[in-house]
C-alpha cells in the first residue's frame, strides 16, 4: 500500500478511493486538479473522503493522493484582520488567483509566508522553556501584540534566541536538543489546543447591550445559544456583539449564511471603531467567511477552523469571543454529507452523532490556565437556525443542553420592532450566581437586587396582560395600571436599544444600572405621588420622563441622568398639587 | 470520450437510470439516451463508480428500456450564451421555444455556476422604486437584493411580480432592466398571462424566458432555474445589464428535488425534502447581487406559493433563511379585495436600511417606515381585542390606531395594477394617512420630521 490511490466512487462531496493508505482525518489530495479533501471514514480497502471543494467532472480512476496530515491551520503573526473561507484560504488571495467567482484547485498560504515582523525575544540562552511558553513578542496589528509560543509538546533549555526582523517560516529560536522554532505553528482543527487547567467563570463579557448584561450575563469563558426565526435579528445581534463586547479578540464565523450579509460585514468592519480601544475594529478580528452556496464539507470544517483560532489567541492569555452564525447550518452539512455515507440517522436525518458533536464543540469554550500560567478564555456565542422557529428540534436541543445562556430571539418581538428581539420570558443565564460577585465591586453594591426588581416587574405584567387582553386596561385597578406603565417603560427605555444609532447601540453596563434605577425611581414617585391624590395620567405624562427617555440618544447621558431623574421625580410630585 | 454507447442498464427507477460497466464516467456529465423507438432523451451523471452509474434523465424515463443506449458525452452541462438570447422563449432545457433558431453561442457557461467569492462582492445600495407603496415603504427592494413573494394558491402574486417587473426601475433613471423568467411546472395558463403581459409592454423584447410547464418533465425544473441564472450572470457580469430575474414557483422545482431524492432511496429530511436542499436552494438564491469591478447586478424575485399558507413549512422556511427578506401575501387581504394584499407585518427587506435616506429616498423614510408598521400593527392587534371587548372600551389612543389600521389597508395597500407610485408620493401618503393619529402618539416621529413633512405643518 502506498500513499497513493485512485478515486473509485463519487457521490456529490462524498468521494470513495482504494488502494491507499489512510487514516482518520488524514488530509488528501483528490483527483488531477488536486482538490482537498478528508478522509472520514474507512470500508477495508476503501476511504471515504469529504472533498471541500465541487466534484463535477471528476472521473473513477483518478489518482488521490494522501498527505498523511490531519486538518490543520496555520497559527502565526498575520492572522489578525484576516478573512478566510472554511479551510484557512484567505479570500483575498483567492479573488487575486480566481477573480470573482471561487473555482477549484486552488492553494493559498493562510497568511504571507514572506512578511517580516519585529521579533522580540522574551527569553534568554540558557533558560528552560516549556510548551505554551511565550518565547517572544510581535507587535501584529497596532492593539494585539501576537506572543510566540513554544508549541504544545516541545520544550528544553534554549540554545540560542534572535532578535529582530524575521518571516514566520524562518527560525527564531533554537533548543539543546536541536529543535528548531519558528513564529508559525501548525494544529490539527479537530484536537482541542492543551491547557493546564479549566477555572470557573467570574467576569461577565460585557457586551453593551443592556437586555443582554443586565438580564442575561454571559460569562468571559462562557457559552450562549441564540435561537431564532429568520428574520428575527440573530444576525445583527451577532455583529453587534462582535462590534461592542469587551472581549480582546474576536472570530467571527460566517458558516453557511448569506453572502451580501457577509459582504456587509467586511465592508463594514474596517471602518468601526473599537469602543474599548478607540481603535479600529479589524485590528482584532479573524473572520471567516464561508457563505450557502460554498462547499458544504468546508461549512463542516469552518467552526473548528475559527474555534482553533480562538484557541490559539486563548493560549496567548487574550479573552476571544467567538461567534458561531449559524451552527443550524453546521449541523446541516453534517447531515448532508452523513446522507451521503448512507449511515443510520437520528432525528430528522440529522447523524446519531449530532448531539455530541455539538457538545464538543462548545465544550471547547472556556476560562483556563494555559500552559504558561495565563490566564484566558474563549467564549463562544452560536446562533441556531431552527425550522419554522421552533427549538423543539435537534440542533436547539443539542444547544440548549449544553450551554448556560439561552437568548431567545422572538419574532413577534421583531414584528413589533422591538429590537433586540430577544424575549424576556424565556431567556435565561445560569452565570448571575457566579458573577454577581464582579457586578457588586465593579458596578453598584445592589446591582443584583436592582435587576431582580426589574425582572420581577415583567413577570407580572406577562400576567396582567393575560386580564387585559381580556378586559382592556381600564378595568384595572389604577396601581396595576401603573404598574404596566413602569413595565412599559422598561421594554422602550431600557430593553429596547437601536444598533443603529451611534450612541444607543452601545450602552456602559454603569449607565445600565443607572438607567434601571430610574425606572424604578419613576415607579416609586409615581406610587407615593398616586398616593397623595395625582392621576395616573398627569404622573405618566410629566415632561421631564419623556426627557429622560429620549437622552439615551444623545451623548454625554450618563453625565445628566441623575439631574433628570431629579427633575422627573419633582414634576411627578407637583402633579398631587395640581390635581 | 464521446461516441460509446452501452447497453448495460440495470434498473430504472423513477427519474433515474442505473447501468454498469462503463467507462469512467464523470459526476455531473451529461448522458444521451437513444431509445428502441429511435427517441433521444437527456440525462446527467448523478453518482458514478467503477461498478455503477446513476443517471437522472431530464425528460421522464418513459420507454426506457433495458436495451436503450447510453452515451456519455464527456462534458458537464453547459449553456451556449450570447446576447441573442435577449428576446428569446426557451424550454427548461434549453432549447428554443419560439420556433427560432438554435443560439448561437458566444461562448459556454457551466450551468452550475461558481460560488461569488464574498469578498469580491459589492454591498447593494441602489434603491430600486417598484411603484407599490407596501414594497417601497416598508420593504424596500435594492438592486442586487433577492426578495421573494412568499403566496399561496389563489393569490395574485403573479400580478405583483409582473407589476414589479413592469415598474422597477431607478429613482429618477430610466435605466431598465432586463428581465429573466423562469417558469418551473407553473400551468399554460399562467404561462400564457406573463407572455401576453410581457408581449403586450413591450417587455419581451428586452426579456429571456426558460419555461417548463406543469405538463413538461419534472426532473427537467431542476435545471430549468440554472440554465435561467446561467444566463442572468452571463448578462449581468460579462454584458453589464441589470437583470431581474423572476422565477415561479420554487414549490415545484422542491417537489422535483424531493422527487429524485425519493428515487434515489436517500434519507429524507422534513417533509420528506431532502437534507441538502438549503444548501441546493442556496446555489440558486445566492447567485444574486453585485460583484467588484463589474457593472451589472442580478436581482432575484422568486415566487413560492405555501403549501396550506403554512409559513414554517420547509420550502418557505429554508428559502426566508437565505434570501434578504420576503413580501408575504395575505389571504385575508386578498378576501377583503385588496390589491395587493401584501402583509407588511411579516415582510421584510434585510438590505432596506442600506437603500434608503436622505441620500436615496428621503430623510424620513425610515421613521415614518417604522411608524406606519408601528402604528399598523398596534391597530391589527386592537381589532382581537375589540372583538371581546367592544369598541367603546378602547381609549382615545387605542381607537386612533384601530381606525388607522383600516386606513393603512384601504389607501396605503391599495393600488391599481397599474398606478406606479413614485416614492415621494408614497411618503407623502404616508404623512397624510398618520396625521388622522394625534402627534403625541407618533412616538417614533421626532420633531424635525413633523414640523417639516406634517400635512398641519406644510399647509
Amino acid at each position: 500500500m502506498s500513499n497513493e490511490g485512485v478515486i473509485y466512487r463519487i457521490s456529490g462531496p462524498v468521494v470513495t478511493a482504494t488502494g491507499m493508505n489512510a487514516a482518520m482525518y488524514d488530509v488528501v489530495r483528490v483527483g488531477h486538479e488536486g482538490l482537498m479533501g478528508e478522509v472520514i471514514e474507512l470500508h477495508g480497502d476503501k476511504a471515504v473522503i469529504q472533498v471541500y471543494e465541487d466534484t463535477s467532472g471528476i472521473r473513477p480512476g483518478e489518482p488521490v493522493l494522501n498527505t498523511e496530515e490531519t486538518l490543520s491551520v496555520a497559527l502565526g503573526p498575520g492572522l489578525l484582520t484576516q478573512i478566510y473561507d472554511g479551510i484557512q484560504r484567505p479570500l483575498a488571495t483567492l479573488e487575486e488567483v480566481m477573480g470573482v467567482f471561487i473555482t477549484r484547485g486552488v492553494d493559498a498560504d493562510a497568511f504571507d509566508m514572506e512578511k517580516v515582523w519585529t521579533f522580540e525575544p522574551k527569553v534568554a540562552k540558557g533558560d528552560t522553556v516549556v510548551s505554551g511558553q511565550v518565547i517572544g513578542h510581535v507587535q501584529e496589528t497596532e492593539t494585539i501584540v501576537h506572543k510566540i509560543m513554544v508549541p504544545p509538546g516541545k520544550g528544553g533549555v534554549v540554545k540560542s534566541v534572535e532578535s529582530g526582523d524575521f518571516n514566520v517560516t524562518q527560525t527564531v529560536c533554537v533548543l539543546e536538543d536541536g529543535t528548531e522554532l519558528q513564529m508559525m505553528q501548525k494544529w490539527p482543527v479537530r484536537t482541542p489546543r492543551p491547557f493546564t487547567q479549566k477555572y470557573a467563570p467570574d467576569t461577565p463579557l460585557v457586551t453593551g447591550m443592556r437586555i443582554l448584561d443586565f438580564l442575561f450575563p454571559l460569562a468571559k469563558g462562557g457559552a450562549a445559544g441564540i435561537p431564532g426565526p429568520f428574520g428575527s435579528g440573530k444576525t445583527v445581534t451577532q455583529q453587534s456583539l462582535a462590534k461592542y463586547s469587551d472581549a480582546q479578540l474576536v472570530v467571527y464565523i460566517g458558516c453557511g449564511e448569506r453572502g451580501n450579509e457577509m459582504t456587509e460585514v467586511l465592508d463594514e468592519f474596517p471602518h468601526l471603531i473599537d469602543p474599548n480601544t478607540g481603535k479600529p475594529l479589524m485590528n482584532r478580528t479573524v473572520m471567516i467567511a464561508n457563505t450557502s452556496n460554498m462547499p458544504v464539507a468546508a461549512r463542516e470544517a469552518s467552526v473548528y477552523t475559527g474555534i482553533t483560532i480562538a484557541e490559539y489567541f486563548r493560549d496567548m492569555g487574550y479573552d476571544v469571543a467567538l461567534m458561531a452564525d449559524s451552527t443550524s447550518r453546521w449541523a446541516e452539512a453534517m447531515r448532508e454529507i452523513s446522507s451521503r455515507l448512507e449511515e443510520m440517522p437520528g432525528e430528522e436525518g440529522y447523524p446519531a452523532y449530532l448531539s455530541s458533536r455539538i457538545a464538543e464543540f462548545y465544550e471547547r469554550a472556556g476560562r483556563v490556565e494555559t500552559l504558561n500560567g495565563d490566564d484566558g478564555s474563549v467564549t463562544v456565542i452560536g446562533a441556531v437556525s431552527p425550522p419554522g422557529g421552533d427549538i423543539s428540534e435537534p440542533v436547539s436541543q443539542g444547544t440548549l443542553r449544553i450551554v448556560k445562556v439561552f437568548w431567545g430571539l422572538d419574532a413577534g418581538l421583531a414584528r413589533q420592532r422591538h429590537f433586540p428581539a430577544i424575549n424576556w420570558l424565556n431567556s435565561y443565564s445560569l452565570y448571575p450566581q457566579s458573577l454577581d460577585q464582579w457586578f457588586r465591586d465593579n458596578i453598584a453594591q445592589d446591582f443584583p437586587e436592582i435587576r431582580t426588581q426589574i425582572s420581577g416587574l415583567l413577570q407580572v405584567e406577562a400576567e396582567l396582560q393575560e386580564i387585559v387582553q381580556l378586559v382592556g386596561s381600564d378595568a384595572l385597578p389604577v396601581d396595576q395600571q401603573l404598574t404596566l406603565e413602569v413595565a412599559r417603560m422598561i421594554r422602550e427605555f431600557f430593553l429596547q436599544q437601536n444598533g443603529f444609532d451611534p450612541v444607543d447601540a452601545y450602552c456602559d453596563i454603569k449607565l445600565q444600572y443607572e438607567m434601571a434605577k430610574a425606572i424604578l425611581s419613576f415607579q416609586d414617585a409615581a406610587k407615593s405621588a398616586m398616593a397623595d391624590g395625582a392621576l395616573l395620567n398627569d404622573v405618566v405624562n410629566v415632561p421631564a420622563r419623556s426627557n429622560l427617555m429620549r437622552g439615551r440618544f444623545e451623548q454625554g447621558y450618563i453625565e445628566r441622568i441623575e439631574a433628570m431623574v431629579k427633575e422627573m421625580t419633582e414634576q411627578i410630585a407637583n402633579a398631587v398639587e395640581a390635581n | 470520450m464521446t461516441g460509446k454507447e452501452y447497453r448495460t442498464i440495470t434498473d430504472v427507477k423513477g427519474p433515474l437510470v442505473f447501468l454498469n460497466k462503463t467507462e469512467p464516467v464523470a459526476f455531473g456529465e451529461i448522458v444521451t439516451l437513444r431509445l428502441s423507438n429511435g427517441e433521444i432523451k437527456n440525462g446527467q451523471v448523478l453518482d458514478t463508480s467503477d461498478d455503477l452509474v446513476i443517471v437522472q434523465v431530464f425528460e421522464g424515463t418513459a420507454k426506457i428500456d433495458r436495451e436503450a443506449g447510453v452515451t456519455f458525452m464527456g462534458d458537464v452541462f453547459k449553456l451556449p450564451v450570447s446576447t441573442d438570447l435577449v428576446g428569446r422563449i426557451l424550454d427548461g432545457a434549453g432549447r428554443p421555444r419560439d420556433g427560432g433558431p438554435e443560439i448561437v453561442a458566444e461562448e459556454k457557461a457551466d450551468i452550475i455556476g461558481a460560488a461569488i467569492n464574498p469578498y469580491s462582492r459589492q454591498s447593494p445600495h441602489d434603491f430600486i422604486q417598484t411603484g407599490i407603496s407596501a414594497i417601497d415603504c416598508c420593504t424596500t427592494l435594492v438592486r442586487g437584493q433577492k426578495l421573494p413573494i412568499f403566496s399561496a394558491s389563489g393569490l395574485p402574486h403573479n400580478d405583483i411580480a409582473l407589476q414589479i417587473a413592469r415598474q422597477a426601475k431607478l429613482k429618477d433613471s430610466d435605466e431598465e432592466f432586463i428581465v429573466v423568467f423562469c417558469a418551473m411546472g407553473i400551468t399554460a395558463e399562467e404561462y400564457n398571462f406573463f407572455r401576453s403581459d410581457l408581449e403586450r409592454t413591450g417587455a419581451l423584447e428586452n426579456a429571456v424566458l426558460f419555461v417548463n410547464l406543469a405538463d413538461d418533465p419534472a426532473v427537467e425544473r431542476i435545471i430549468t432555474p440554472r440554465l435561467a441564472l446561467t444566463a442572468a450572470e452571463y448578462l449581468a457580469f460579462e454584458k453589464d445589464y441589470h437583470v431581474l430575474v423572476i422565477y415561479t414557483d420554487m414549490t415545484n422545482y422542491c417537489d422535483a428535488l424531493r422527487q429524485i431524492g425519493a428515487a434515489r432511496e436517500e434519507v429524507p429530511g422534513r417533509r420528506g425534502y431532502p437534507g441538502y436542499m438549503y444548501t441546493d436552494l442556496a446555489m440558486l438564491y445566492e447567485r444574486a447581487g453585485i460583484v467588484k469591478g463589474k457593472k451589472g447586478s442580478i436581482t432575484q424575485f422568486p415566487i413560492l406559493t405555501m403549501p396550506g399558507d403554512d409559513i414554517t413549512h420547509p420550502i418557505p422556511d429554508l428559502s426566508g433563511y437565505i434570501t434578504e427578506g420576503q413580501i408575504v401575501i395575505s389571504r385575508e387581504l386578498h378576501q377583503q379585495g385588496i390589491y395587493p394584499p401584501i402583509n407588511v407585518l411579516p415582510s421584510l427587506s434585510r438590505l432596506m436600511g442600506s437603500c434608503i435616506g436622505e441620500k436615496t429616498t428621503r430623510d424620513d423614510h425610515k421613521k415614518v417606515s417604522d411608524q406606519m408598521y408601528a402604528a399598523y400593527a398596534q391597530g391589527r392587534e386592537l381589532r382581537g381585542l375589540v372583538a371581546i371587548v367592544g369598541e367603546d372600551a378602547l381609549n382615545e389612543r387605542d381607537k386612533q390606531l384601530l381606525d388607522f389600521s383600516g386606513v393603512f389597508e384601504d389607501k396605503f395597500l391599495r393600488q391599481s395594477r397599474d398606478e406606479d407610485r413614485t416614492i415621494d408620493e408614497t411618503l407623502n401618503l404616508c404623512w397624510e394617512l398618520m396625521s388622522s393619529i394625534d402627534t403625541k402618539y407618533l412616538v417614533r416621529l421626532d420633531e424635525e420630521l413633523i414640523s417639516k413633512y406634517h400635512p398641519e405643518n406644510r399647509k
